[in-house]
């Protein structure tokens, strides 16, 4: 009998600890955000597993002037749209460009930033310039299920395209010798020759991106129809630019500013 | 007179009638189940009719054809030079000889007891950053591409397990058909190849069967080391159109593959129990 009192009483108060909890949610926006975490400098994982970079901090920068309480989780690129789709989370910040493909299946905010691809070639390299024909017979390593991997087959068809899941395993592959180039963003590419593992390597030039398939850079992604999420995040986006925030982050990682022209 | 009361039978043979079938749980629930199973092949059938789109089979159908075409050159490859690996390591297993039998114990130790894909990895990325080495002895030309890695991974692999299945098969004829053999003054070698070895065969076909149908599957990790296999090209279908009929359809050719190499294993078996058949 005591026990069943008990018991009583602790449903009790964890319906009620629920219910203030349920009513406390209410006031703050929650929102959990994804990322990829093998993009460096962009979005990168620590030793003990966290998420780093630059998406990251403009994520949580964007979180405090939305005031929503915001929690990362980090999800494998190939499965990154499928899992937001399925509300696995509400938004992914993992430097997704804004591509025609992308835009039937998800949403984007406005950008948050823009650079141009490039293409890196070992430092022994006789690939003169990044055209297609200087590239003809050469093995292109590119990430796959990118806007980069569909440029590379759009364009550069005289290659021998490989498609690595990660940055991480086509950087170790030209410098191991196994392919003659690798295409990414310039950032991406170029962080990664300044370290000692990409002293292999040099930037061989930037490529013009071509809108029908890099689209106008990387936007914060939502599920299709979220559209309210989406336009809080392009006003967040457009207030750290405005004070001061958003050079703050840039400053921390970069020396050009990369978000680009206006648009 | 004795023999016409013999061969006096009736015309027809008469049986005692069936016992009625019962429903019983077991029936009912069994009824329920199949009738499940046909709830969801229809329904399975009825999605892919209604999600049939000619754009992205005609888009995607031959990359799925030339990845299919990979996942079979490369299964087929490595099983077959997984098989020549694999009688020396069988023998190894079953040699008196301390040395032979430990070192391959520890290979099958060592293939067996770690993942397929941490092989593969150590194949491609790990053997890649030998490469002055590799070039010195002139196997660079071999590790740099990543379909040999894979293939000499895979073939690695599942010479380990068609080893096992190998010893396991000989040792299962019985001792008495080589001291058979050895009383007629049969040579071991002749025992072996033509008295044990085709009733080793017998045992070990269906073990064989599964370890095919286990690489056909194991192999659809192949696309992370770049060589883009049926799955790799799947997911890249999947990743462009994020419709997961993507999946569907890589399934069912994986199913239809797996139920082809049953197909030829029960004809195989049938044909060589023949002789067992009474």
């Amino acid at each position: 009998m005591r026990i069943t009192k008990r018991l009583v009483l602790a449903i009790s108060a964890a319906a009620l600890a629920f219910s203030m909890g349920a009513a406390h949610a209410e006031d703050a926006l929650k929102l959990t955000i994804a990322s990829e975490g093998a993009y460096p400098p962009f979005n990168n994982l620590t030793p003990d597993g966290k998420l780093e970079g630059f998406d990251i901090d403009i994520g949580n920068a964007l979180c405090v002037e939305m005031k929503a309480e915001c929690t990362w989780v980090s999800q494998d690129w190939d499965g990154m749209i499928p899992a937001l789709q399925a509300g696995k989370f509400d938004a992914v910040i993992a430097s997704m460009s804004i591509t025609p493909e992308r835009l039937e299946k998800v949403d984007f905010s406005k950008k948050y930033y823009n650079t141009p691809p490039a293409i890196a070639v070992p430092k022994d390299s006789d690939i003169k310039d990044i055209t297609p024909e200087s590239l003809k017979g050469k093995t292109l390593g590119v990430q796959g299920s990118t806007s980069h991997s569909n440029y590379a087959q759009a364009k550069y068809s005289g290659s021998d395209i490989k498609m690595y899941p990660t940055s991480d395993e086509y950087k170790l592959d030209i410098s191991n010798g196994r392919i003659d180039a690798v295409m990414d963003d310039v950032v991406v590419l170029g962080q990664w020759l300044d370290s000692d593992a990409g002293s292999c390597c040099k930037l061989l030039g930037t490529i013009t991106p071509d809108p029908a398939i890099h689209g106008p850079g990387a936007g914060v992604t939502v599920k299709k129809g979220n559209t309210a999420l989406a336009d809080k995040f392009t006003a967040a986006i457009a207030a750290i630019r405005a004070n001061g925030k958003y050079k703050e982050i840039n400053d921390k990682y970069f020396k050009i500013d990369v978000y680009g022209g206006e648009d | 007179m004795t023999e016409s009361f013999i061969n006096a039978r009736p015309a027809t043979v008469l049986r005692p009638p069936a016992p009625p079938k019962k429903w019983t749980r077991g029936r009912v629930v069994g009824h329920l189940l199949v009738g499940l199973w046909i709830a969801l092949l229809i329904g399975l059938l009825v999605y892919l009719y209604s999600a049939w789109n000619p754009e992205l089979i005609a888009k995607y159908g031959p990359t799925y054809l030339a990845g299919l075409k990979t996942t079979i050159g490369l299964v087929g490859s490595s099983i077959l030079l997984g098989a020549l690996i694999s009688i020396p390591v069988a023998l190894g297993r079953m040699s008196k000889n301390r040395i032979a039998s430990s070192i391959a114990y520890a290979y099958v130790y060592f293939f067996r007891g770690t993942p397929l894909i941490a092989q593969v990895f150590l194949f491609y990325y790990g053997l890649g950053s030998f490469k002055p080495q590799l070039e010195a002895v002139g196997l660079w030309t071999f590790f740099r591409e990543a379909w040999y890695c894979a293939l000499l991974a895979f073939a690695l692999n599942t010479a380990a397990y068609q080893a096992e299945i190998l010893r396991g098969a000989v040792r299962s004829v019985s001792l008495g058909q080589w001291e058979g053999a050895a009383s007629l003054g049969i040579s071991k070698f002749v025992t072996f190849w033509k008295v044990i070895l085709p009733q080793a065969l017998i045992v070990a076909l269906r073990p064989y069967g599964n370890e095919i149908i286990l690489m056909i599957k194991g192999s659809a990790i192949v696309a992370l080391i770049t060589v883009y296999d049926l799955m790799g090209y799947t997911r890249l279908a999947y990743s462009r159109t994020f419709d997961f009929q993507a999946y569907l359809w890589a399934a069912i050719i994986y199913l239809i593959l797996v139920e082809i190499i049953r197909h030829i294993w029960d004809w195989l078996e049938r044909r060589i129990t023949r002789h067992l058949i009474r």
